[in-house]
């Protein structure tokens, strides 16, 4: 299948809106967004945000999330203890739920990241679609593992039950949220019409 | 594709660039990128008035999640009830307090950010009215802002919480957090009611 992109013809397409411009142009006219030439430039810019996340992604698995203090005790739990936790109290669906959104999600997503950047331009052999589908999912999930942040939230705000049991946050909450922010950064980052320059420069013209 | 369009007539794929000529589409036509899929044209019959009618509900739902209690609960003799704006303000205490706002923006911020941009947007264009001024920004900042609007992962956050707390006390739920399930059915309808080429190109056309 030979495809005409706006590159081949000496176009700029927004991003944001479709519209095309002619090459060079620095703004889209339309709805006033940023126009990006498709070069592997940006790739700078994913790694940047990849890698901030990942360096607080160590902080947030290592530091307590939750200190819940209770009539029996004191506790302090990191993200996997709470996962450890909830199994022993035989909640195994919402161990799930919280085991895939703060571990299985964020460290799939690191690592789908690098592979998409790493093989911009060599698709020709696994073929673009499956690296669009797999861009596709990291983008729309990666937000979901802000979940974890929200529980701790809400437990802290809500239980406040003076000496019978209190939970206050730890230092983990804030890193992981800005874990999640940042790979979020570095996946908008990444441009997905990388993806279709390998396959569209042996097929075409 | 040979012959030369002009340029306002071209769509280029925000997903793999291909190059496409746009086309006005029937009411349950959409039109999809000939190499990848990615949906480019999705119109719906009277979807402005759709767009702004949810836009409303979800506002109104908003703001009475904010003030009315959203969850309480009690365990031997002791009890406690939080609003959302209070679980926002869980981290507000030492060096956490921008989680705080943080947490603020995204899930009562943003989206009503996103509700009145679109508001704005979509008033006049569903009266056949000119876009108002500054239409484009609005409507584009509400769409870098989707991402980043978690109010449905809140509720799913919840839900999890209430598990944990589960065995450690009784907890009773609050019109909030109804207020909030409301919300994510009415957000989501909102997005399937929304096309986002066909309000550029009634902003575009001025």
């Amino acid at each position: 299948m030979t495809v005409l992109t706006a590159r081949d013809a000496g176009l700029v397409g927004c991003t944001r809106c479709g519209r095309v411009w002619p090459e060079g142009t620095a703004e889209c006219g339309r709805c006033g967004a940023r126009l990006h030439p498709v070069d592997g430039r940006g790739l700078q810019r994913v790694w940047a945000w990849w890698l901030a996340g990942l360096i607080f992604y160590i902080p947030a698995n290592l530091t307590p999330m939750l200190r819940t203090a209770t009539l029996t005790g004191h506790q302090e739990n990191t993200i996997l203890g709470g996962v450890v936790e909830l199994v022993a109290h035989g909640s195994y669906f919402v161990a799930a739920i919280v085991f895939l959104a703060s571990i299985v999600i964020p460290i799939s997503k690191f690592l789908a990241i690098a592979y998409l950047a790493l093989s911009v331009g060599n698709e020709r052999r696994a073929g673009a679609h499956p690296h669009l589908h797999l861009y596709e999912v990291v983008e729309f999930i990666g937000r979901w593992s802000m979940i974890d942040v929200f529980v701790v939230a809400i437990l802290s705000a809500l239980v406040q039950l003076g000496t019978v049991a209190s939970i206050h946050p730890g230092p983990a909450a804030a890193s992981f949220a800005l874990s999640v922010a940042l790979t979020m950064l570095s996946a908008q980052s990444f441009d997905p019409r990388l993806i279709w320059r390998g396959p569209a420069r042996t097929t075409g013209p | 594709m040979s012959s030369p369009a002009p340029l306002d007539q071209l769509i280029a794929c925000p997903s793999c660039d291909a190059l496409h000529r746009s086309a006005r589409l029937g009411e349950s036509e959409r039109a999809a990128c000939a190499r990848c899929g990615t949906l480019l044209i999705t119109p719906r019959a009277r979807s402005f008035l759709h767009v702004i009618a949810l836009a409303f509900t979800a506002m109104i739902l908003m703001i009475a999640a904010i003030f009315f209690p959203f969850l309480k609960i009690s365990a031997q003799g002791f009890s406690h009830a939080s609003s959302v704006f209070e679980v926002a303000m869980a981290f507000s205490e030492g060096f956490l307090a921008p989680l705080a706002f943080a947490v603020l923006m995204l899930i009562v911020g943003l989206p009503i950010l996103r509700f009145g941009a679109l508001i704005y947007v979509l008033w006049p264009l569903a009266n056949a009215r000119p876009a108002w001024p500054h239409a484009a920004q609005a409507f584009r900042l509400a769409e870098e802002l989707e991402p980043w609007s978690m109010a449905e992962i809140f509720i799913i956050g919840t839900a999890v919480a209430l598990v944990k707390i589960g065995g450690l006390a009784s907890v009773s739920l609050g019109p909030a957090f109804w207020a909030f399930c409301a919300l994510i059915i009415v957000t989501a309808l909102k997005n399937a009611f929304l096309s986002q080429w066909t309000i550029w190109d009634a902003i575009g056309r001025k």
